[in-house]
C-alpha cells in the first residue's frame, strides 16, 4: 500500500506549519523565562526629561545620580516591581543658572528634599514588549501616582533595558513655579539598564 | 477735551503721560528687588512682572508719540526763562527717549541671555526675543545698559518732578494742573513773575 505523493506532500506542509505555528512560542518562552529575576539599575541609565515653554522649545536635561531595583516576573508580569531613587542635586542641563534654580527651594528644595523616589504598584502588560508601570511618586514630601510606559529594548543573559517614557504633572508636587511659561508637564525619556542581581 | 489745545493738555495726553509715569516709576523698584532676592521662585515672578509692565511701557510709549505728533504742544508759561524752556525740553526729549531705550534694552537682556526664558507679556502674549547674540557677556552688556540708563533716567525724572512742584509751589503757576485736569486754560502765570509774551 502506497501513499499518494499529494497526500505526502500535504502531510508535509502540515508538518512546517505546526512546527512554524509553535516555534515563536516555544522562542518566547524561552525568552521570558531568562530574563525573570533581580536587575539593579546601572549608572549607565539615561534618566533624561523636558519641560515645554510657550513659543516652542524648553529645558532639557536629566539626572546623572539615581539608583534602583526591579524583579521581573515574566509568568505574571503583575508581580513585577520596581523601586527606584533619583538625587535631584544631580540635575544637569548645560545651564549651571537653571541647575542652581532647579536645585532650589524654588523647584526640588534639594536640600530639605535630597532624595525622589518611586514605588511601583501596579504594572501592567500592554503588548509582547511593552507594559504600563504605575506606581507613587514621592517627591519635595508630597506623593502621588504617576505611570509611566516600558518597552523592552534589548536584553542579554544578564542584562536588560528598558525604554521608559512618562509624563509628570509637576503641580502636584508644589514644583509648579514658573507656570504657564513653562509647561506643568515634565516629559521623561528614560534608558533604564538593569544588570542581574 | 480729548485732544490737546494750544493752551491745554486734552485728557488722552494726560492720560499717557500718569499710566506711564506710574508703570516707569514703578518699575525701578521693582528692577532693584528682583535681582537682590534670595527667593529663587519669588525672582522669577518679580523678572516676569517687570517684563510684563516693560513691554507695556514701550507699546504705550509707541501710541503716546504717534499721539504726540497728531496733536499741538500746548505753549509754555510765557514767564519762563530761556534756559528754563532749554532745560524742561531737554528733559522731555531724554524721558521720551528712556522710554524707549530702556524697555528695549530690557528686551534685549531677555533676548540674549542663554537663559532663553520665554517673554510672555501678562501670561497673555508671547513677545518673539530680538535677533541678537546669545551669550553671558552679551547679557551682561545689555544688563549694564539697562541699569544705567534706568539710573540716568531716574536722575532726569526727578529734576522733571522738582521741576513741576517747583511750577505749582514757588512760582504757583497751572504747569502741573494743566497735567492734571483737562479744562484748565492756559498756564496762569504768577503776578510777580508777570512779563510781557
Amino acid at each position: 500500500m502506497t501513499m499518494p505523493t499529494h497526500f505526502i506532500a500535504a502531510a508535509a506542509r502540515l508538518g512546517i506549519a505546526i512546527a512554524l505555528a509553535f516555534t515563536p512560542l516555544a522562542a518566547n518562552a524561552d525568552t521570558l523565562s531568562q530574563v525573570a529575576g533581580s536587575y539593579k539599575i546601572q549608572p549607565s541609565s539615561r534618566i533624561g526629561f523636558s519641560v515645554g515653554q510657550v513659543g516652542g522649545g524648553g529645558i532639557n536635561g536629566d539626572f546623572k545620580k539615581f539608583s534602583g531595583i526591579f524583579k521581573l516576573n515574566p509568568a505574571d508580569i503583575g508581580r513585577s516591581t520596581i523601586s527606584f531613587t533619583l538625587y535631584p542635586e544631580s540635575v544637569s542641563t548645560g545651564q549651571a543658572r537653571i541647575e542652581n534654580f532647579l536645585r532650589s527651594d524654588a523647584v526640588f528644595d534639594s536640600a530639605n528634599f535630597p532624595t525622589i523616589t518611586f514605588k511601583s504598584t501596579q504594572i501592567t502588560q500592554t503588548s509582547p514588549n511593552t507594559a504600563d508601570v504605575a506606581g507613587m511618586l514621592t517627591a519635595r514630601g508630597k506623593t502621588s501616582q504617576a505611570t509611566f510606559q516600558a518597552s523592552l529594548s534589548d536584553h542579554g543573559k544578564n542584562s536588560i533595558t528598558f525604554h521608559v517614557e512618562g509624563k509628570i504633572l509637576r503641580s502636584r508636587y508644589g514644583m509648579d513655579v514658573g507656570t504657564p511659561i513653562y509647561s506643568n508637564v515634565v516629559q521623561f525619556d528614560m534608558l533604564i539598564q538593569g544588570q542581574r542581581s | 477735551m480729548l485732544r490737546n489745545s494750544r493752551d491745554s493738555f486734552g485728557l488722552i495726553s494726560i492720560l499717557f503721560h500718569w499710566i506711564i509715569a506710574l508703570i516707569f516709576i514703578g518699575q525701578i523698584p521693582l528692577g532693584y528687588w528682583m535681582v537682590r532676592t534670595s527667593d529663587f521662585a519669588l525672582q522669577f515672578s518679580l523678572y516676569q512682572w517687570h517684563k510684563s509692565f516693560g513691554f507695556l511701557v514701550l507699546g504705550l510709549s509707541a501710541l503716546r508719540l504717534v499721539w504726540k505728533f497728531a496733536n499741538t504742544r500746548p505753549a509754555d508759561p510765557s514767564a519762563m526763562a530761556t534756559w528754563e524752556r532749554i532745560g524742561s525740553h531737554v528733559a522731555h526729549v531724554l524721558l521720551y527717549l528712556s522710554l524707549f531705550a530702556i524697555p528695549l534694552t530690557g528686551w534685549a537682556i531677555a533676548s540674549s541671555s542663554p537663559l532663553q526664558i520665554p517673554s510672555f507679556m501678562f501670561n497673555f502674549v508671547v513677545i518673539p526675543p530680538l535677533p541678537l547674540t546669545i551669550s553671558d557677556s552679551a547679557e551682561a552688556f545689555w544688563t549694564a545698559s539697562h541699569a544705567w540708563l534706568a539710573y540716568v533716567s531716574a536722575v532726569v525724572a526727578a529734576c522733571h518732578i522738582l521741576a513741576a512742584l517747583h511750577h505749582h509751589f514757588w512760582k504757583r503757576d497751572s504747569i502741573l494742573t494743566r497735567m492734571l485736569d483737562p479744562r484748565r486754560k492756559a498756564p496762569e502765570r504768577a503776578p510777580t513773575q508777570d512779563v510781557i509774551p
